[in-house]
C-alpha cells in the first residue's frame, strides 16, 4: 500500500533545514526572498492582493507566479519531465506543496494527469519542456480532448526573443496543440502569466471540460514580478447555464410519459457532471431501463435490474437491441461517437431522441435531437424528474429487454483444449476486489473485455481511452489513478490494470515510477502474442492475412517486471489465476501478472463498423 | 508458477509464426443468441445527417450559400484558430474576411459558407465555443453585402476599359501603356457581371477581397451585439444554443 503522506523531497528540505541553511539561496521560499527582498510598498501591495484562495506568499518571478496560480486552483499533484525551458518553473516547484511525480516518458505524464483528472474530479496537471518535450504530450493531450477530460498542460518554450528563429527545441506549440485543446494560451508577460494559469486550469474544468495548454516562454518564467496572481477563474462567457429552457423540458417530460419504450443512454457526461445519482433516480423513478456509453461505464450500476450495460460495436447484445427498437432515447452527455452509433442511418432509427448536453456543438453533430435539452447534465435531470407527472406505460418493454438478456448472455466457452481464456481472468480479478477499484486499460481486445466481463457499479471506476483509442494508456493511468485515490486518501482501493501486450510495450517504462515511487497497482498483461485486435480484423475482413499484427516474439512481462523492481508473475493455467490475483493484489506495491491467454479468442458480440447496431455479429461467421 | 520457472530462454518459435487464428475462429461456435437474420429489424431510417426520415421520401438537406458573422477579441492567432477549424471539420469555405470594429481589439469574420443547414448550425456552434470568439451569427438574406475587386487588364482599349470601369461605377488606379488597374466593389452578382464584362480585354491579375457582410436596419449582425465606441466592450453573447436549432427542425 502506498501513502503519499510522507514529506516529499523538497518538503523535507524546506521544514528540516529552513530557507537560511538551504544548500542553494534559489531555493528559498519564496515568502522569505520578499521579506528579505521586497520594500515596504511591494509588501504592501501584495499582501492586498493576496486573496483568501491565492497562496499565503508572493511569487518573485513569473515561473513562482505559475506555481502560485497551481496553488491557489487546488491543484495537488502534478506529473512531468523537466527539461531546459522549463526547468524556472520546476525550480518554482521545489517548495511548493504540489506534489511533482516524475514521469518516464511525457505522454505518460499527461496521460498520468489525465486518469488523475478523471478519478479526482479535478484538473489533472501536466508539464514538459519545450520542442519533443511538449511534442511528446500531444497524445495524451488528444486523447484528453476526445474524451473531454479536464487536463492543464504546461509547456516550457524557447526565450519570446528566439521564437519563430528554429531555436534549440523550438516546437510552435501553440499551433500544433491547437486542435486537440479546448484552448491554448502563449504567456506573453511575467506579470500575467500566473493570471493565465489559473484561466487555464479553471477553463479546462468549466462546461464541457477538455485539456488546455499553456507555453511559457523562458524569458517570461525567469523574469521578476511582485503580483500574486488572481484566483483562478474561467475566461468571461465560458460558464454555462446549468438549467435548459424550462418549455423544452416540459415538451420532453411529455414525450416521455407518452413513450412504449423508453430508453436510457448515460454518457460520460454524467459522471464528469457528477450526477449517477440523479441519473440512477430518474431510471428508478420511472422505470426505464438503462444503457450507457463506453466512457458512461460506471454512471449506473450494471448489477442494476434496469442496466442493459453498454452499448455499440462490443456492447452487449441486449443493449444493442434496445437502442435499436427504442422509440424514445434519452441520452444524456455523449456525441454519439460512431463506435456507439454504428451506421447512423440504422441508430435508433425509430426513436425520438432527447438530448441533454452542456455543450450546443453536440446537438444534432452527428444524430438528430428532436428535443434538445442544453445545460448540465444533473441539473437537466433533476428538471426533467420533477417535470414528469406520469411514469411511462414500459412494463412490456422492460419484458422484452429483460427477455434480451436472457436471449444474449454474455459469455464463453472454456474448452479443456483451448488455452486460458482472457474473460475469465477479468471475471476472477472483478470477484477479487471491491465495488470501487479503479479499473484502467490500454486498447484493444484486452480493453473490450475488462469492459464487458467487469461489473462496474460506481462512477470514476473505469478509466480508458475512448475517443483517442490510444495504445499505452493503461499503465501511465493506473499511475494517474493510484496517486489520485492516496491523494484523496483511498489508500486502501484497489487499482488494476489491464493492458494488452502490444499496449504493455508502448508506455511499459512507467513501471519505473510505480516502482520509484512504491505504488500499489496491479498490472494484469492479457498476453495473446498479438495485436489482438488488428488479428481479428484480419481474419475477419482480410481473410486472415496477418500483416504486421503478430509479435512473434515478446519479452517475458514477469521477469522484465522484476527487473524494474515490481514483482512479477507469469500464469497460463486456470488453477493457478484466482491465487496468483490473490497474492498480487496482496502484495504492497506494483506487480505484473503475466497471463498467457488463448491468442485465437475474439471479442463478441461485434457489429462491423458503419453497420446496423441490432445486426452485431455473435460468431466470426456471422461478420 | 513465476515465469522463472521456465528454464528455455525466451527466444523466437518460428513454428509459432502465421498461427491460423481464422481456422480456429470460424469453428467456434461464439456467443449465444438467435443470429442477425434471425431478429426483429425496425422499418425506420435516419439519413446521413442523423435525421429521421421517411425510407419513401429520403430527404437530405441540400447545401446552401450562408453569410456568417463572428465578432472575435483580436488576439494573436485568432484567425488560424478560425480557419484551423474550418478545415478540420471540413467545411466547405468560399471566403473569408477580417477587419478591426469600432471597439478596439474587437475584429470581424465574415465567411460566406455553402453548406446544408446541419453544417450550418455546426459551423456557428463550433464558432461559438472558440475562446475568442464572442458571438456568431448567420446573416438574413437582406443583408447589405460587398467585395472589393483589383483588376488588372491589358491596356490596348483604353477608352472601353473605362467605359465599363464607369458602368460598374469602378475607379481606375492605375493606367500604363500596357496595363490598366480598376477597382470595383459591389455584391456577388455585380462583380461576377463585371469580371464577364473585363473579360473582353483578357484580365491580367485579379486580386478579391471575398464578401463582406452587415445585417440590414435596426437588426444586429451578429447577436447580442451593440453599438460599441473605442474602450466599451460589446456585450458577451455566445449562446447560439436553442434557436438555431429551428429552420430545420421539420424535415
Ligand atoms: C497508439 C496506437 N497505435 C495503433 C493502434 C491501432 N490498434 C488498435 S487495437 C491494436 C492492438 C492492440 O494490441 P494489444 O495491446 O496487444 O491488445 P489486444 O488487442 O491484443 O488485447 C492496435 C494496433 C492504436 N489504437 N493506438
Amino acid at each position: 500500500m502506498t501513502t503519499r503522506d510522507e514529506p516529499t523531497d523538497s518538503e523535507e528540505t524546506a521544514a528540516a533545514t529552513g530557507s537560511a541553511d538551504a544548500g542553494e539561496p534559489t531555493h528559498e521560499p519564496p515568502s522569505d526572498a520578499a521579506t528579505d527582498g521586497g520594500t515596504a510598498a511591494a509588501e504592501a501591495d501584495a499582501a492586498e492582493e493576496t486573496t483568501e484562495a491565492a497562496a499565503t506568499r508572493t511569487p518573485t518571478t513569473g515561473a513562482e507566479s505559475v506555481i502560485a496560480a497551481l496553488e491557489a486552483a487546488g491543484a495537488e499533484t502534478a506529473f512531468g519531465v523537466q527539461g531546459g525551458a522549463i526547468m524556472p518553473v520546476y525550480d518554482a516547484l521545489y517548495a511548493s506543496s504540489v506534489h511533482h511525480v516524475t514521469m518516464a516518458h511525457e505522454q505518460g505524464a499527461a496521460h498520468a494527469a489525465d486518469a488523475y483528472g478523471v478519478v479526482s474530479g479535478e484538473t489533472g496537471v501536466c508539464l514538459a519542456t519545450s520542442g519533443p518535450g511538449a511534442t511528446n504530450l500531444v497524445t495524451g493531450i488528444a486523447d484528453a480532448s476526445m474524451d473531454s477530460d479536464a487536463l492543464l498542460a504546461l509547456t516550457g518554450q524557447v526565450p519570446t526573443e528566439l521564437v519563430g528563429n528554429d531555436a534549440f527545441q523550438e516546437t510552435d506549440t501553440i499551433g500544433v496543440t491547437a486542435p486537440v485543446t479546448k484552448h491554448n494560451y502563449f504567456a506573453s508577460g511575467t506579470d500575467t502569466v500566473g493570471d493565465t494559469v489559473g484561466e487555464a486550469f479553471a477553463y479546462a474544468e468549466t462546461g464541457r471540460p477538455g485539456p488546455t495548454l499553456v507555453d511559457l516562454p523562458k524569458d517570461v518564467t525567469l523574469g521578476e514580478t511582485d503580483r500574486t496572481p488572481k484566483p483562478p477563474e474561467p475566461p468571461a462567457g465560458a460558464e454555462v447555464d446549468p438549467e435548459a429552457d424550462p418549455d423544452a423540458v416540459e415538451r420532453a417530460a411529455r414525450v416521455i410519459e407518452d413513450a412504449e419504450r423508453p430508453l436510457c443512454l448515460f454518457g460520460g457526461g454524467v459522471i464528469k457532471s457528477d450526477a449517477a445519482d440523479q441519473a440512477c433516480r430518474f431510471a428508478h423513478d420511472h422505470g426505464i431501463p438503462v444503457t450507457t456509453t463506453m466512457p458512461g461505464i460506471g454512471s449506473f450500476p450494471e448489477n442494476d435490474p434496469l442496466s442493459l450495460s453498454w452499448a455499440g460495436m462490443h456492447g452487449t447484445g441486449y443493449a444493442n437491441m434496445a437502442i435499436t427498437h427504442t422509440d424514445c432515447l434519452i441520452a444524456v452527455g455523449t456525441r454519439f461517437d460512431d463506435r456507439l452509433t454504428g451506421g447512423i442511418e440504422t441508430f435508433a432509427p425509430e426513436a425520438e431522441v432527447i438530448h441533454i448536453d452542456i455543450d450546443p456543438a453536440e446537438i444534432s453533430k452527428n444524430v438528430h435531437a428532436d428535443h434538445p435539452l442544453i445545460g448540465d447534465a444533473g441539473s437537466v435531470l433533476e428538471q426533467l424528474i420533477a417535470a414528469i407527472d406520469d411514469d411511462p406505460d414500459a412494463e412490456a418493454w422492460r419484458d422484452r429487454c429483460a427477455d434480451w438478456k436472457e436471449e444474449y448472455p454474455m459469455t464463453y466457452a472454456m474448452p479443456e483444449d483451448e488455452p486460458l481464456k482472457p474473460q475469465f481472468v477479468v471475471e476472477a480479478f472483478d470477484e477479487a476486489t471491491d465495488d470501487d477499484t479503479i479499473v484502467t486499460t490500454g486498447v484493444g481486445q484486452h480493453q473490450m473485455w475488462a469492459a464487458q466481463f467487469w461489473t462496474y457499479t460506481e462512477p470514476r471506476t473505469w478509466v480508458s481511452s475512448h475517443g483517442l483509442g490510444t495504445m499505452g494508456y493503461g499503465v501511465p493511468a493506473a499511475v494517474g489513478a493510484r496517486l489520485a485515490a492516496d491523494t484523496a486518501g483511498d489508500t486502501d482501493r484497489d487499482v488494476v490494470c489491464f493492458d494488452g501486450d502490444g499496449s504493455f510495450l508502448m508506455t511499459i517504462q512507467e513501471l519505473s515510477v510505480a516502482v520509484r515511487e512504491d505504488l500499489d497497482i496491479t498490472f494484469a498483461v492479457l498476453n495473446n502474442e498479438y495485436i489482438g485486435m488488428v488479428r481479428q480484423w484480419q481474419d475477419a475482413f482480410f481473410e486472415g492475412r496477418h500483416m504486421a499484427s503478430e509479435y512473434e516474439w515478446m519479452p517475458e512481462f514477469d521477469k522484465l517486471a522484476e527487473a524494474f523492481g515490481a514483482k512479477g508473475w507469469a500464469v497460463s493455467e486456470y488453477d493457478a489465476v484466482a491465487d496468483t490475483i490473490e497474492a498480487a493484489l496482496a502484495y504492497d506495491g506494483p506487480s505484473v501478472i503475466d497471463f498467457r491467454i488463448d491468442p485465437a479468442e475474439n471479442v463478441y458480440p461485434m457489429v462491423p463498423s458503419g453497420g446496423a447496431n441490432g445486426k452485431f455479429a455473435l460468431s466470426e461467421e456471422q461478420l | 508458477m513465476s515465469g522463472a520457472d521456465d528454464p528455455t530462454p525466451n527466444k523466437p518459435d518460428p513454428g509459432s509464426t502465421h498461427r491460423d487464428t481464422r481456422g480456429k475462429n470460424a469453428d467456434r461456435p461464439g456467443m449465444p443468441g438467435p443470429a442477425p437474420e434471425e431478429r426483429p429489424h425496425p422499418e425506420g431510417r435516419r439519413n446521413s445527417q442523423g435525421i429521421r426520415i421517411d425510407p419513401a421520401v429520403e430527404a437530405e438537406h441540400e447545401p446552401r450559400r450562408a453569410t456568417i458573422s463572428a465578432l472575435v477579441e483580436d488576439e494573436p492567432g485568432v484567425l488560424s484558430r478560425v480557419s484551423g477549424l474550418v478545415s478540420r471539420r471540413q467545411f466547405n469555405i468560399e471566403s473569408l474576411t477580417v477587419g478591426p470594429t469600432t471597439v478596439e481589439g474587437h475584429s470581424r469574420i465574415t465567411m460566406v459558407v455553402e453548406e446544408s443547414d446541419p453544417g450550418i448550425d455546426q459551423i456557428e456552434k463550433q464558432l461559438a465555443k472558440l475562446k475568442p470568439v464572442i458571438s456568431v451569427g448567420e446573416l438574413h438574406d437582406d443583408a447589405v453585402s460587398a467585395e472589393l475587386v483589383l483588376l488588372k487588364v491589358r491596356g490596348e482599349e483604353p477608352d472601353k476599359v473605362h467605359a465599363i470601369t464607369e458602368m460598374y461605377g469602378g475607379q481606375t488606379l492605375d493606367a500604363g501603356p500596357r496595363t490598366i488597374t480598376v477597382q470595383l466593389t459591389g455584391d456577388e452578382q455585380k462583380i461576377d457581371d463585371a469580371i464577364d464584362a473585363f473579360e473582353q480585354f483578357g484580365i491580367i491579375e485579379i486580386a478579391r477581397t471575398g464578401q463582406t457582410a452587415l445585417s440590414r436596419g435596426d437588426t444586429q449582425t451578429v447577436p447580442g451585439e451593440e453599438p460599441g465606441t473605442s474602450g466599451e466592450p460589446t456585450s458577451h453573447a455566445t449562446d447560439v444554443g436553442e434557436t438555431t436549432q429551428q429552420p430545420y427542425h421539420d424535415p
